[in-house]
């Protein structure tokens, strides 16, 4: 039953990152620009709307389905890590002009080319789980 | 009818955007993408290789459906509610047509790195395998992508998301300004 209701999530999220643009390589690449404001219109809806939820959740203790806690954990500080790996995945994003869920949605609206791009992806995180424990985090 | 072919703007998409994260966080889940590059690897026996991919991931089916469902959105969406084009700015379009690429305005991807005839391309074989190779290490290395980072951290305040989200950005415009010349120049 569960297995429906996330597949229905992501139908829509499918069908709303090809809507968008946003998985429209040339809407990143306005975005890089500053060409537009679409994306981040996109976003920063998102990101307002996003602050505001979750701290509703957070200061009203809120649980989820079944009164298991909500996945909002503190993410591990550190610099290092964030910036060097956000600057890889940056320098990808624009090159590729996808981000990881709009690949999958590419994926099944038929453009062939963007095997290559989440094959690459796939070799790209094989790449870190191998060489994770020598890199700064 | 036309309307259905329209794209959505940028105060319904996100808002949407909002909406899956909070139906997930509902669920007990977290909205990431990237995440599930990783499951495929552990699914491909890379767990023998690292113990980066040694964990339990049939704890993440929940997210593989979510990408087989965003294969179906993006099915649905490319073949019966768009016409596949998309307007950008008429400035950055021009930009981009010095670097030979003239198809802004008629396709949802340039056709001059997309169509499957570019393939036999190797300049554009490189292009595609190692943005991707760059968004799936990065995205491992920073510990999230768009909707792990830009969407669900920076909601919650994370000061690592806001490191990593600058850091998308730095990579980004270094990209287009100073890479771009040197590819498509």
């Amino acid at each position: 039953m569960k297995s429906i209701i996330y597949l229905i999530v992501g139908v829509f999220f499918g069908i709303l990152m090809y809507k968008s643009e946003a998985a429209s390589w040339f809407r990143i690449y306005e975005m890089f620009e500053f060409g537009a404001f679409h994306m981040y219109g996109i976003i920063g809806s998102a990101l307002f709307l996003g602050v505001i939820g979750t701290t509703l959740i957070k200061k009203f203790n809120i649980k989820a389905l079944g009164g298991q806690e909500m996945q909002l954990k503190p993410k591990d500080k550190s610099i290092a890590r964030y910036l060097i790996g956000g600057i890889l995945f940056g320098l990808g994003w624009a090159l590729a002009g996808a981000c990881p869920g709009p690949m999958y949605v590419l994926a099944g609206a038929g453009y062939l080319s963007i095997l290559i791009v989440i094959g690459g992806a796939l070799l790209g995180t094989l790449v870190y789980g191998i060489l994770k424990n020598k890199l700064p985090h | 009818m036309d309307f259905i072919y329209e794209p959505w703007p940028w105060y319904v998409s996100g808002p949407l955007i909002a909406l899956i994260m909070f139906v997930l966080l509902f669920l007990g889940k977290q909205f990431g993408m990237s995440s599930n590059l990783r499951t495929a690897c552990s699914i491909g026996g890379a767990g023998k290789i690292s113990d980066f991919f040694k964990f339990d991931w049939k704890s993440q089916r929940w997210n593989l459906i979510i990408v087989l469902g965003a294969a179906i959105g993006g099915f649905i969406a490319s073949t019966y509610l768009s016409n596949n084009e998309v307007h950008i700015n008429e400035n950055v379009a021009e930009k981009l047509s010095t670097y030979g690429i003239e198809s802004a305005g008629t396709a949802y991807l340039p056709t001059e790195i997309f169509s499957t005839e570019s393939l036999s391309d190797p300049k554009v074989l490189a292009i595609l395998l190692i943005g991707g190779f760059l968004v799936g290490f990065g995205a491992r290395y920073a510990g999230g992508c768009t909707s792990g980072h830009a969407i669900s951290g920076l909601s919650n305040l994370q000061l690592p998301s806001l490191i990593a989200v600058i850091g998308f950005f730095i990579g980004g415009l270094v990209m287009i300004n100073f890479i771009y010349p040197l590819i498509f120049g």
